[in-house]
């Protein structure tokens, strides 16, 4: 993760914009509304969710616990079926292979399917740095792509627009980038998802390249799953004559049977559909059938630092269905850019601090980004407790040099609330105070009374009172 | 009964009223409160912030104090759950803290927990003539589950009228240092809350929660808004005779 992301500021100060900004709240607001009632809906159809939870959350433990062995037997899997196998232990290495590997073909323009893994180690800009253009297929994709944006969601990148962005944005730019879109083109939905049509119908028939990401791989028969909506996913997985897919380590899965429990978590979670619309399976190669050649890029990239931690380590059993992002009251008011990661919200937090490390900002303040409100903890579909991974988080980066403020502040409170006499100390030094204690503080204490009144300190404690009533000082309340 | 009162660092200091109003609704129900003098604070604030070691004293501290209470009562979502469900994340395996903490965590109670399952009792012949929004507060309803209980409480108090708040899951944004540390998300957190509070139209917003009223209830008075932060042992308090004034 370096070019796109590079120099973001940390999480405050990027959300602070996004915060100002009414027409992303309002577009926010609508969008994650609208997905968690459906999701609601469809997950409160089924008795039995929290059994499917926690079947989902064993079977990605147990696949954690050994995914040495399940990775080995992947790969002899994706081989025996005729595909090849390739191992990337960062972005770079990754980028590499699959430039590489789009070298090979002769061509210079490969078709995506929508894969968070590949915008992880930003591929596309490495491609195209190897002069080597990336078209992405997903329409919410296609428009960041065409907006030179930033994805601001997992799965509905284009989330902080609405539909009047997105007509003004296909209208100008889809002509540099190929068919362009037809005259009058109106903000209805119907004509938006035509003019993409039209114009990704022409890429799918000249591109002999295709690039994908995969939900899930099998270890047992070493086949690759796709979950998309649009379809655009499975033109790219059976047009093109060589098939690239990058997977993360973390989305093996031991054996096709697993598959049954995901694919109504996922969808359910994600969507809130009782069913996946397109799904896809391909199994290395077959004559006469799909892609001539298969190329699996299993990728680290910090993954395997991320299981060395005994709590954080369940990050990595997400399937990236996205319902915590679309119940965070955090990034409801602030959008993905903030986060300054391809993963945002909820699970962003946790994930991005422990592929890249708590040094830099905007890493370092991630796990800060959340009100613990546990939100994202209660939707998870693999039970991930999101919560405690942050506080963990937190612990790592207090434990590195800086926050000095602060951490003198900490060990201050920690000494007056070490003993009840140096509480009572403090107290009665407060309530001496309480006439001349402000409304306003100034900085940093004014970054809670911009917006606040602080409450009025009272005459007297809980404690002091206890005493005088102990000592008859007073009889009842 | 006897029973404990873990009354909060908070409480203790701004919101005294509320350690009061427990008090004074436990004796009326013909309980012993007792205040053991010696606590201080459950360390949620060290914890959430990353000070493990730090909370990990305070809650050797919080298991020594309470060790031999029957019965424990905490008048804050937040704190209870603390106590309950973050104490044995924060004691290593197997450690004396760790003995403790189990021994003791089966008789700690946030408020309502006491009054419906321990003490069996929904009417506590409270008198409280307002309307009245319940926010059920993240920890309440998340951490210690705590359902329909409150509500249940207030239903039964006289002169009450209760108003269902909208989008009541949502949280009000305080998350202790996220307040500061967050404080623009935190800020708009609480404007949009205090929006569905003020649509709701009720004279008063009780929590069982004083930091997550304290943050509402400095916004409301910042923004002017007329609504009255009251904590439900206040309310649950109130009587004819002597009636809690919002
Ligand atoms: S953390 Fe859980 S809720 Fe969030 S995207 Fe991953 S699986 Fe979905």
């Amino acid at each position: 993760m370096s070019t796109a992301f590079m120099g973001m500021p940390g999480f405050p100060r990027a959300a602070r914009a996004a915060v100002n900004d009414a027409q992303l709240r309002s577009n926010l607001r609508t969008a994650t509304r609208t997905i968690r009632e459906k999701r609601d809906a469809a997950v409160s159809e089924l008795d039995d969710w929290q059994d499917l939870r926690a079947a989902g959350q064993a079977i990605k433990n147990r696949t954690l616990r050994h995914l040495d062995l399940y990775l080995e037997r992947l790969e002899s899997a994706v081989q025996a079926a005729g595909g090849r196998v390739h191992w990337a232990s960062d972005a770079a290495e990754a980028n590499r292979l699959v430039t590489r590997l789009v070298r090979d073909t002769g061509e210079s323009e490969v078709v995506k399917v929508k894969s968070m893994t590949t915008q992880e180690i930003e591929l596309n800009e490495a491609l195209g740095q190897a002069g080597i253009t990336a078209y992405e297929t997903d329409l919410a994709e296609l428009i960041v792509q065409l907006s030179e944006d930033r994805p601001s969601h997992i799965l509905v990148p284009a989330i902080h627009r609405n539909r009047a962005e997105i007509r003004d944005i296909l209208a100008s730019h889809m002509a540099e980038w190929g068919t362009p879109a037809p005259e009058g083109l109106t903000d209805d939905p119907r004509a938006l998802a035509e003019a993409a049509r039209r114009h990704l119908r022409d890429r799918f028939l000249t591109t002999n390249v295709a690039v994908s990401g995969a939900n899930f791989a099998v270890a047992d028969t070493g086949t690759m799953v796709v979950l998309e909506s649009e379809g655009n996913g499975r033109m790219c997985l059976t047009l093109p004559r060589t098939l690239i897919s990058v997977v993360g380590i973390e989305k093996v899965v031991p054996s096709w049977s697993d598959l049954e429990v995901f694919l109504q978590l996922l969808p359910r979670s994600s969507t809130g559909e009782r069913m996946n619309p397109y799904t896809s399976t391909w199994t290395g190669v077959a004559p006469g059938d799909g892609p001539e050649e298969f190329h699996l890029v299993l990728l680290d990239n910090g993954r395997t630092n991320a299981l060395s931690d005994t709590v954080g380590r369940q990050a990595l059993r997400c399937i990236r269905c996205s319902a915590c992002l679309n119940v965070c009251p955090v990034y409801e008011r602030t959008g993905g850019h903030a986060y300054g990661s391809v993963y945002p919200g909820p699970i962003g937090a946790i994930l991005t601090p422990q592929l890249r490390g708590t040094t830099a900002e905007p890493e370092a303040s991630l796990p800060y980004a959340s009100s613990l409100c546990g939100a994202c903890y209660e939707v998870c579909p693999v039970s991930i407790d999101i919560p405690d991974v942050l506080v963990r988080l937190r612990e790592q980066v207090v434990s590195q040099p800086g926050h000095r403020s602060e951490k003198a502040a900490m060990r201050a409170a920690g000494w007056v609330l070490g003993g009840h006499r140096r509480l009572g100390l403090a107290q009665a030094a407060a309530t001496a105070a309480r006439s001349v204690v402000p409304r306003r503080l100034p900085p940093p204490a004014s970054a809670w009374t911009d917006s606040r009144d602080l409450p009025s300190v009272p005459g007297r404690t809980f404690r002091e009172w206890w005493r005088d009533r102990a000592e008859g000082k007073e009889s009842g309340a | 009964m006897r029973i404990a009162l873990f009354v909060t660092c908070l409480n203790d200091t701004l919101f005294p009223a509320t350690g009061r109003a427990v008090v004074r609704l436990l004796e009326r129900l013909g309980h012993e409160v007792v205040f053991p003098r010696a606590q201080t604070c459950c360390g949620q604030m060290h914890y959430n912030t990353g000070y493990r070691r730090d909370a990990q004293r305070i809650a050797v501290h919080f298991v020594r104090t309470f060790s031999d209470a029957e019965a424990v009562v905490v008048p804050s979502g937040s704190c209870a759950a603390m106590v309950r469900d973050n104490y044995r994340r924060l004691a290593e395996p197997g450690s004396r803290l760790a003995r403790q903490v189990e021994n003791l965590l089966p008789r700690v109670y946030e408020l309502t927990e006491l009054l419906t399952d321990v003490l069996e009792v929904r009417d506590v012949g409270a008198y409280f003539p307002y309307s009245v929004t319940y926010h059920p507060t993240c920890h309440g309803l998340r951490m210690l589950g705590l359902g329909s209980r409150p509500y249940e409480l207030l239903q039964r108090v006289r002169g009450l009228r209760l108003v269902e708040l909208p989008e009541a899951r949502e949280c009000c944004g305080f998350g202790g240092t996220f307040a500061v540390k967050n404080a623009d998300v935190s800020a708009a957190m609480a404007a949009d809350k205090l929006g569905q509070v003020s649509a709701t139209g009720a004279e008063v917003l009780c929590a069982v929660d004083n930091s997550c009223l304290m943050h509402l209830g400095g916004t409301a008075q910042r923004a002017g808004t007329g609504v009255r932060t009251v904590h439900l042992a206040e309310i649950l308090s109130s009587t004819e005779q002597e009636p809690t004034v919002p």
